[in-house]
């Protein structure tokens, strides 16, 4: 009970902190906006295999996933900020065990990055995609799995790193691979055989396909069964939140 | 309602701090003095157990520190010597988080941050965000978290520290009607030697990691026995080996002009310090007469000025334990 009462209190906090930072919610506007406009209608008449999917609107659940990628690991910051301003000290002698208040961090970080996420839809009808109430509130637990697992890694990240500026280089280092191998962009079945063995293991591939059955409905035909995605993102979860509580628990 | 016995933390092959014994009744007042350095923020890691001691046993109200650090955590309240506290939030909802980590019960909660956001005047102040307070309110904000959970020992890690005058004046002010009105046992580190004698109702004095002087501040300046008389003249040396041989001198200390001399009837000796200037020649700038301070009682017992030279070689070696505690 204790612990559940130690978990819901942090979790409370991030979405304190997050809901409070106004240029981090305007910033999480224009990101999503540059790659749908620009980048989605430069490439809009090359070919890039989409079936015949108008490329924005094939891009846009890929975009909704990157937000939530980026978005994610980006709230191991919050490690890093606590430890630097003192605040980690007070949480890591209360009496709650580590993996709940990285149980707790992690819940409210993927809270803010599903609510980050949820920014994109906005933009839904520039690339004229109709998403209807229903199809978002599907949505919603799909990218709460996308998020559980990369918020897990980008705080097992933090709390090894010793500074920001190393946190920022390691987080570019694996957010570009998963955000290019995921096939957010383009068709998984563009790449060559062994890359897309390589796509297999990342775990947004899942999510990216997941979001677009959805999205996209009939006119997507999806690339792997929507059943498998959501496995596939509940095993990844797991690992992920399983690990990162051990390395979580060796931080002092 | 602590018991601490051969307490010993070592750093590699740094013995930070080395056997220490101590007891602290129920509603005392104990502070740890001594330089940067010293081993007071060790000590205190360990008995918070945030740090493991290397061996050596404590028990706060006899639960041991090692065996069962959950225990321990739910009856104790730190404010830690840096700031702790998540300045995007406002006071009262630090205090909320703090409550609910410390399973305060929901129904008593809202009651209890009522209560000690008036201990520490800041009722008015409860709903700003934190980055708005300065860093006395800080402090204040940080004494009332340590006690909403009632603990029965409260651990201030140089409480003061940064803080101007007058705002420490407070900040005492607070500790005292505390201690008054809920008898609540602290322990406190320092290296103000104002703060201990203030403050505590016991001192231990620390340096190198070992305890070199405990008792009450009233009865560590007894043990000089005497009167502290200061002066600043031209040629401290010199008369320095003259008033070292007078009988009336107990003890003797030179830096550059100054000279500390203790003396057991300070009245008696003024004037015949000045006849022994008189006689040699030597011209005596100023003079001053006081009981000793904790600060002299430090001097006695190592030699050494709490903020001079001996302390100053040790920060380096502080902030690798500091380190090391994170």
């Amino acid at each position: 009970m204790s612990e559940l009462r130690g978990i819901y209190t942090l979790w409370l906090r991030e979405v304190k902190r997050y809901g409070r930072e106004k240029t981090r919610l305007v910033s999480s506007f224009i990101q999503p906006l540059l790659w749908l406009v620009i980048f989605g209608s430069g490439l809009r008449v090359t070919s890039v295999g989409t079936g015949g999917i108008d490329y924005q609107k094939f891009i846009f659940p890929g975009i909704i996933g990157q937000t939530l990628l980026f978005t994610s690991m980006f709230m191991g910051i919050s490690v890093i900020w606590d430890r630097e301003f003192g605040f980690l000290k007070e949480i890591l002698v209360a009496p709650i065990s580590r993996a709940s208040v990285f149980v707790g961090k992690m819940l409210g970080g993927s809270t803010d990055a599903v609510i980050q996420g949820s920014f994109v839809f906005v933009f839904s009808f520039i690339v004229a995609v109709h998403v209807g109430i229903e199809t978002y509130l599907l949505c919603i637990p799909i990218m709460l799995l996308i998020t559980f697992g990369m918020v897990s890694i980008g705080l097992a990240l933090a709390s090894v790193m010793e500074s920001l500026e190393s946190f920022g280089v390691i987080q570019t280092f694996v957010n570009l691979p998963l955000f290019f191998l995921s096939g957010a962009l383009f068709p998984l079945s563009n790449f060559p055989e062994w890359l897309r063995w390589v796509s297999v293991v990342d775990p947004l591939t899942y999510g990216v396909d997941a979001l677009r059955t959805i999205i996209l409905g009939e006119a997507w035909i999806p690339a792997i069964p929507l059943l498998y995605d959501l496995l596939a993102l509940i095993v990844f979860d797991a690992i992920m939140i399983f690990v990162g509580t051990i390395i979580f628990g060796r931080t002092r | 309602m602590i018991e601490v016995k051969d307490l010993t933390r070592n750093f590699g092959s740094l013995v930070a701090v080395d056997r220490l014994s101590f007891g602290v009744p129920a509603g005392e007042i104990f502070g740890l003095l001594g330089p940067n350095g010293a081993g007071k923020t060790t000590t205190l890691s360990m008995l918070c157990t945030i740090l493991r001691p290397t061996s050596g046993t404590a028990a706060i109200n006899g639960v041991d520190v090692r065996e069962h650090p959950s225990q321990v955590r739910r009856m104790i309240g730190i404010v830690f010597q840096e700031p702790s506290i998540d300045d995007r939030l406002t006071g009262r909802e630090n205090l909320e988080m703090h409550a609910d980590l410390y399973g305060v019960p929901s129904a008593e909660k809202k009651k209890r941050i009522d209560d000690v956001l008036q201990l520490v005047e800041l009722e008015d102040k409860a709903d700003l965000l934190m980055r708005t307070y300065s860093g006395g309110m800080r402090r204040r904000l940080e004494i009332a978290r340590g006690l909403i959970h009632y603990p029965k020992v409260l651990f201030l890690d140089e409480p003061t520290l940064g803080l101007d005058p007058q705002t420490r004046e407070h900040i005492w002010g607070y500790i005292l009607a505390l201690s008054k009105r809920e008898k609540i046992t602290m322990v406190l580190t320092t290296h103000y030697m104002e703060e201990a004698d203030r403050l505590c109702n016991r001192v231990a004095i620390i340096d190198f990691g070992k305890i070199i002087a405990l008792d009450e501040p009233r009865r560590l300046k007894e043990k000089l026995e005497g009167d502290m008389i200061t002066l600043m003249t031209g040629d401290a040396p010199r008369l320095a080996g003259r008033l070292k041989e007078a009988e009336f001198v107990k003890e003797l200390r030179q830096t550059d002009d100054e000279l500390r001399v203790i003396v057991r009837n300070g009245n008696a000796a003024m004037p015949r310090i000045v006849e022994t200037a008189a006689s040699l020649g030597i011209r005596i700038e100023s003079m001053s007469i006081r009981e000793p301070t904790l600060e002299d009682v430090f001097l006695h017992f190592t030699g050494r000025d709490i903020r001079g030279q001996g302390a100053d070689e040790y920060h380096g070696l502080s902030a690798i334990r500091r380190r090391g505690i994170r």
